[in-house]
């Protein structure tokens, strides 16, 4: 019911997964009863199946009962005043063209059907459940992605053939839909097969998954580096966008993941960054000096560093939530003086700063996404790489010991001041690295691009992919930053996908999804060991 | 003791943290004389800034006792809590505009003017309690980062859900015909619904401040937040106290958003943000985890965010002060978190641990 008022259905309504046959938005209300049924009976994982099963459609039913309650109330008074979503094309979808009681019975009917084939799936061996998911999966997939995948199917012969046999012009055909769910199965079942055929020859998985790992990161490397040309200008610009989230990610990851400071201002110097390259580099009336972009970078970068340590030693003994709420405060301060009025003659007030000419490296100017692209892909290599050595550095541990117990730190003779200032300042010098980019990205500045929301972003994405883990921010930007992008109808929805996402992932797993193997065993620490180990032990 | 020696004393940061300090002060204190000498602003428009700012104080105030309230039992800052004001606010709209186009707020001003508040409360305590319950309660023995940043997830889920519910523009509460205009007393001249919203919230924190005082709830209330297994060992049901302050503190926070529709008459799902913020501010200001403190936190804020930008900063020679209002909130949140964490009621927080 919740989803249906905040308008995911009515969205949707216009993707079909399979062409004429079911579209997303009912495919959503369909995957919640069948989850509630899932649920109902994983919690009755010790009765038999019927009981099981039974209690599975019950749930289901409940889960039916919402909208088709809904669909009730809303032929009887005009819900539409107040909810704006309740519209009559969503009670149309819902009951499927039928007049309201029936398509409530119908709702009801399908949730309790449903319920019960979500207890069934969590009744059936692991093997089959996971291939019927992935299966389904699959094909959501191909449906949300559907016009990615169009496009990059399209030039070459052999793929557009591929493209004709998936899709019809509305969306996957029914025979595309077959075709990849099937294939899934299949994948599925023969990793399976294989898995077990390992196990009983007792294969070493050291080798084996060495060697998968990194044919599966040179494979990556290969797609990341031909993405843009293969996909074209909106997907460069994309990727640039994830390449710059990316930097900011790893300067946030440093105070927040290495040093466990928990900065809410970092876009100050993602703003910092940008202002300094806009105001040396510009040609219009702010611009200071014209420097090339190349000569602009070290002084952006000096200055973020020297911002990052500004702003850390006013706050240098103040811990946990409220460094929060400072920080927080530090970075709208800087936010509401770039907008203000009375700076406007050096910084340009709401107005910003315009005319910033792109880079140029001998002769050859770097204009496009694409191009623009590459310089961030070096960029974020380059901190990367740096990142990664800090980690494991005399620097990476003493900021690790502070994030594990300051007093403790400080107790073995890690100098807190400096530690923390580096902590800020190089987290600060790579947001400003960051900025600098989107400056000539952009080719203005303006006030209104560095919010709150790019701080609560880039701490988001960290948490996704886990803190302190330098894979983990890549992969936590492809996913929050590159995926709504691509996914424009996500795009009305996507803050509350990073609410939903963060509760959830505090909730379940707090590491993050690769996290670094320190903290996965530090936040778990309260849960009692897997009943196997403990078996073994006694 | 020797110079030398005496140099030695204050490290890097104390100089720095000093010269901030003196800084301040500076621009406080030239900004100030150079306005009151240049004599811009007459008596009665000094009067309307306080005015303004105490109304907006007390709001401020009704907020804050949420997070003062739940800081002390849960040593956590409830981010959410700005949201929970925002949806009472927001879904009494709903309630407002019937009553006001229908004319019943104009014949039963009282009755209608409750109606709206019960449903604001109602509303937010629903929220606060929901959340705490969804989100706060399976993480309660969790480290510190872990519940802050679920705070953060719950408010922006709660900010998109209402936009998702009743969408993304802008609503105006009915103009009240009986609320526009002045009092008069004396020569003593005060907008009606500022008056209101002052005297509301005096009104609800008084009855907070019975509540906890007072009952016998609210002595549970205490002896949670003074030390939680303690008061378990002593029979008090934890879950069912924190959940009733959740409860309390978002009454209060519906209440706020009641006042606030009043005074600035403009609802819309990110209203909750920034009031949030400066909610905080006022509880930190005044002492967090401390009642009183929040009230007088509150009040404080309201006044040198009205009376402030033109107090100093227009003596300084700033166009368009009223544009940093909110730095001054921050500056003075940041002060506060520097040099004196424990407000200015408060206990000493600054050694507790991170």
């Amino acid at each position: 019911m919740y989803l249906c008022l905040v308008g995911v259905v009515e969205t949707f309504r216009t993707r079909w997964i399979v062409a004429d046959v079911a579209g997303l938005g009912q495919a959503f209300v369909f995957i919640c009863m069948l989850a509630a049924g899932y649920v109902a009976a994983r919690r009755a994982a010790d009765t038999g199946t019927l009981r099981a099963v039974s209690e599975g459609a019950g749930a289901g039913l409940l889960a039916g009962a919402l909208p088709a309650a809904l669909l009730l109330l809303g032929g009887a008074i005009p819900l539409r005043t107040v909810f704006i979503n309740a519209s009559p094309a969503l009670f149309e979808l819902l009951s499927l063209g039928l007049p309201p009681s029936q398509g409530s019975l119908g709702l009801l009917l399908v949730g309790a059907a449903a319920g019960a084939g979500g207890a069934i799936v969590s009744r059936i061996p692991p093997a089959a459940r996971r291939a019927f998911l992935w299966g389904v999966l699959a094909v959501l997939l191909l449906s949300i992605f559907q016009d990615l995948l169009q496009l990059l199917l399209q030039p070459r012969g052999v793929s557009s053939a591929i493209r004709d046999l998936l899709f019809s012009p509305d969306g996957p055909s029914f025979r595309g839909a077959a075709i990849i769910c099937v294939l899934t199965w299949a994948t599925s079942a023969g990793g399976t097969l294989l898995g077990y055929a390992r196990e009983r020859r007792g294969v070493g998985a050291a080798g084996g998954s060495r060697r998968t790992r990194l044919a599966l990161m040179a494979l990556a490397l290969a797609g990341l580096l031909l993405l843009p040309i293969a996909g074209g200008l909106f997907v460069a610009q994309v990727m640039v966008l994830v390449g710059l989230y990316i930097l900011m990610g790893l300067g946030l990851n440093l105070e927040v993941g290495f040093a466990g400071l928990l900065d809410l201002g970092f876009v100050a110097f993602f703003a910092i960054g940008a202002y300094t390259v806009a105001l040396l580099t510009s040609r219009g009336e702010h611009g200071i000096a014209h420097m090339s972009f190349w000569a602009a970078i070290p002084v952006a970068v000096a200055v973020s560093l020297v911002a990052g340590v500004i702003f850390g030693i006013p706050v240098l003994r103040v811990r946990g939530d409220y460094l929060a709420i400072a920080t927080l405060g530090l970075g709208e301060i800087v936010r509401l003086l770039v907008l203000s009025d009375a700076l406007e003659p050096w910084l340009g007030g709401s107005f910003g700063v315009l005319a910033i000419p792109k880079p140029v490296i001998a002769g050859y100017e770097l204009s496009g996404p694409r191009q623009l692209y590459y310089l961030t892909v070096v960029a974020s290599a380059l901190i990367a790489y740096v990142a990664w050595r800090l980690q494991d550095s005399r620097l990476g541990r003493a900021w690790m010991a502070i994030r594990e117990d300051e007093d403790v730190a400080q107790a073995i003779g890690i100098n807190l001041v400096t530690t923390k200032l580096l902590a800020y300042g190089i987290g600060g010098a790579m947001g400003g690295i960051g900025g600098a980019i989107f400056a000539v990205m952009l080719g203005s500045v303006f006030p209104h691009s560095f919010q709150l929301l790019i701080s609560i972003n880039v701490l988001v994405l960290i948490i996704l992919g886990g803190m302190g883990s330098i894979w983990g921010v890549i992969v936590g930007a492809l996913v929050l930053v590159g995926l709504p992008e691509l996914l424009r109808e996500f795009g009305e929805f996507r803050f509350l996908i990073y609410g939903i996402v963060l509760v959830a992932m505090m909730l379940f797993r707090p590491e993050g999804l690769l996290p670094a193997a320190a903290q996965k065993l530090e936040l778990h620490a309260e849960e009692p060991p897997a009943p196997e180990a403990s078996a073994a032990v006694s | 003791m020797r110079p030398r020696k005496l140099i030695k004393r204050f490290s890097f940061i104390d100089v720095f943290l000093w010269t901030f300090r003196l800084a301040v002060i500076a621009i406080v204190v030239v900004g100030s004389i150079a306005t009151l000498a240049g004599g811009r602003y007459t008596g009665r428009q000094w009067l309307d800034f306080v005015e303004f700012g105490l109304a907006q104080g007390g709001i401020y105030a009704l907020i804050a006792l949420g997070y003062t309230m739940v800081y002390g039992v849960l040593n956590m800052i409830n981010f959410a809590h700005g949201e929970v004001f925002m949806s009472g606010a927001y879904t009494a709209y709903f309630i407002a505009v019937p009553l006001g186009t229908s004319g019943f707020l104009a014949r039963h001003l009282l009755v209608g003017l409750l109606t709206i508040l019960l449903v604001a409360m109602a509303t937010s305590t629903g929220v606060a309690v929901l959340v705490e319950r969804v989100a706060y309660r399976p993480l309660r023995r969790a480290p510190r980062l872990v519940p802050l940043i679920t705070a953060i997830g719950a408010s922006f889920f709660l900010q998109y859900t209402f936009r998702g519910l009743y969408g993304a523009g802008i609503h105006s509460y009915p103009d009240i015909a009986a609320l526009s205009g002045d009092w008069a007393l004396g020569s003593f001249h005060i907008l009606r619904t500022q008056a209101i919203v002052l005297l509301g919230a005096v009104v609800m924190m008084l009855l907070l401040y019975a509540v906890v005082m007072r009952t016998k709830i609210g002595k549970a209330m205490r002896a949670v937040a003074e030390d939680r297994d303690a008061a378990a060992l002593m029979g008090i049901n934890v879950d069912g106290i924190i959940l009733f302050t959740f409860a309390l503190g978002g009454a209060m926070a519906g209440a706020a958003g009641v006042l606030y529709a009043l005074v600035f008459k403009q609802v819309h799902f990110f209203m909750g943000f920034v009031p949030g913020i400066k909610a905080f501010t006022s509880a930190v200001l005044g002492g967090i985890g401390n009642i009183p403190g929040a009230m007088l936190g509150g009040l404080f804020l309201g006044i040198v965010e009205s009376v402030g930008p033109a107090l100093f900063l227009d003596g300084l020679g700033i166009r368009a002060p009223y544009q940093l209002r909110d730095v001054i909130g921050f500056t003075m949140l940041l002060i506060m978190l520097i040099f004196r964490p424990q407000g200015i009621l408060g206990e000493r927080l600054a050694a507790k641990r991170a």
